[in-house]
């Protein structure tokens, strides 16, 4: 049985198509995934998020056990964040996430919905040895985001807080709407935005005050399909398409996410200090189609006749109104400039490997 | 609930088929364009390619999802909408007039009376 978000009712009386999405009944989309994506480049667009999940994690050794668990560190500051994977042993990943330093003991991991349970028992198979405390309030946790380069305006109205001194991945705590928020600017869109993470029963409170709030900008709610062409075009990589169990960090070009400099010990250190000394076979890339057509994940690469990668995400890229991907290549065909091509039903497409993010006008600040 | 013209026939694979003189126009049902969304690309046969009943003819591609489209009759494709070049979105926007996406000229016109109607194509979507 999916489950519900609380502002589940909304999303169906305004008209969502509504779909499954890692065990919750999501909004895709609620008119065109264009106009929706458009809003989000152009203004502003708001989120329900709430199927992310959130462990709280508490105790002297907060900080010692995402260092082993994580492969980024958490030596930031109080009211930082950052972003990270998680590695297998092997250098797989287990999922890519954020963490919130709320204080000096206590982080709020969020991680990818589809990957909750799996993140769960990881987790809780590591604890031992540390004292720490670990919660699950996924089921509790709402998350309503707001981005697009008037999200400041819209959630300015809504805080006495001086939204002006969170800076890019910075969060506070305090209220939102009347309620009890986690503030972050941060966001999967390449915008300026915020996510406030709340209480379930606050969910609507907030859904509603930044509705209201944005309206003299033309906000409006922004469903899963367009969240994905949004951090597609940004040249954000999503699990379950461009990094899983069978990718590591290094070859998906997040080695800046992974600690080597530092000497924390942490799952894969060595695997990944190996991988990256000897080079990856492959490495994650961004292409431009420069043909006519539309790869998609899974859609084969070659070089001449020899095939060379596979195609991890493609789509429209909206905002420059043709098709990009993400894509694995072996080593020696990751160079930008390089003419590679796809093969979409026996017929080859013309692509070009060039610089991410393929968007590069946006708001994030 | 989709709009399901009684005027034309239909295939299990969501095509519709009109009877047009000599030819037989072909386009995607508006129960298909609506679950496959914003169509952003359309791939078209060649105008003289062979069309045999159930191969493939070209592909469609929305933001989300592609799909391909498959020949109802045997003939040879005599027109496409080359409009669809320039203007996918008329697959969204009228799908059974504008949004049409190619004509086949039938070796066999009695295979149109064997298509779907209106009524049993209801049933096939389950509307």
């Amino acid at each position: 049985m999916d489950k519900r978000t609380p502002l589940y009712e909304k999303h169906v009386a305004l008209g969502a198509t509504i779909q499954s999405f890692a065990g919750y009944l999501m909004p895709i989309k609620y008119g065109t995934i264009k106009k929706e994506h458009m809003a989000v480049r152009d203004s502003v667009g708001v989120f329900d998020l709430t199927h992310m999940g959130e462990f709280r994690v508490t105790g002297p050794d907060s900080t010692a056990f995402l260092d082993k668990l994580l492969t980024n560190d958490a030596s930031v500051d109080n009211g930082k964040a950052y972003y990270s994977t998680m590695c297998y042993p092997d250098g797989g990943i287990v999922d890519d996430l954020i963490v919130y330093r709320i204080g000096d003991q206590e982080y709020l991991m969020v991680v990818n919905a589809a990957n909750l349970d799996k993140d769960w028992a990881w987790v809780q198979s590591h604890l031992q040895g540390f004292d720490v405390k670990v919660s699950n309030e996924s089921n509790e946790t709402a998350l309503v985001a707001i981005q697009g380069p008037r999200a400041q305006e819209v959630c300015s109205k809504l805080t006495d807080y001086d939204l002006d001194s969170i800076g890019y991945y910075e969060h506070t705590t305090g209220k939102f709407a009347g309620v009890d928020a986690l503030i972050a600017r941060t966001g999967y869109t390449g915008e300026d935005g915020f996510e406030i993470y709340i209480k379930y029963p606050d969910a609507e409170t907030v859904w509603d005050a930044v509705v209201q709030s944005g309206e003299e900008f033309g906000i409006i709610p922004i469903g899963l399909a367009a969240r994905d062409t949004l951090r597609l075009e940004v040249g954000y990589p999503l699990y379950g398409n461009d990094i899983d169990h069978s990718t590591t960090p290094i070859e998906a070009k997040l080695g800046w996410v992974v600690k080597l400099k530092t000497d924390k010990p942490f799952i894969a250190r060595e695997v990944l200090e190996q991988q990256k000394a000897e080079k990856p076979a492959r490495y994650l890339v961004g292409m431009k189609v420069t043909g006519k057509g539309f790869p998609r994940h899974g859609t084969p690469l070659y070089s001449g006749d020899r095939k060379i990668g596979i195609v991890t995400s493609g789509s429209i890229a909206p905002a420059l109104g043709q098709a990009v991907c993400l894509g694995y290549v072996e080593r020696g065909f990751q160079k930008r400039g390089s003419e590679l091509e796809a093969e979409v039903r026996g017929k080859r497409i013309p692509m070009k490997i060039v610089k991410i993010p393929f968007y590069t006008e946006g708001s994030r600040k | 609930m989709s709009n399901i013209p009684e005027n034309v026939r239909y295939t299990e694979t969501h095509e519709w088929v009109r009877k047009d003189g000599e030819n037989y126009v072909i386009g995607l049902t508006d129960h298909a364009q609506h679950e496959m969304g914003e169509i952003v690309m359309v791939e078209l046969p060649e105008v003289g390619a062979e069309a045999t009943k159930g191969d493939s003819m070209g592909g469609l591609e929305a933001v989300k999802t592609a799909e391909d489209f498959y020949a109802p009759l045997d003939g040879e494709v005599a027109a496409v909408n080359e409009e669809l070049e320039a203007n996918p979105a008329l697959v969204n926007e009228e799908p059974f007039a504008t949004g049409w996406l190619f004509t086949i000229k039938a070796s066999d016109g009695s295979q149109f009376d064997s298509l779907l109607t209106a009524e049993e194509y209801k049933t096939h979507i389950g509307e």
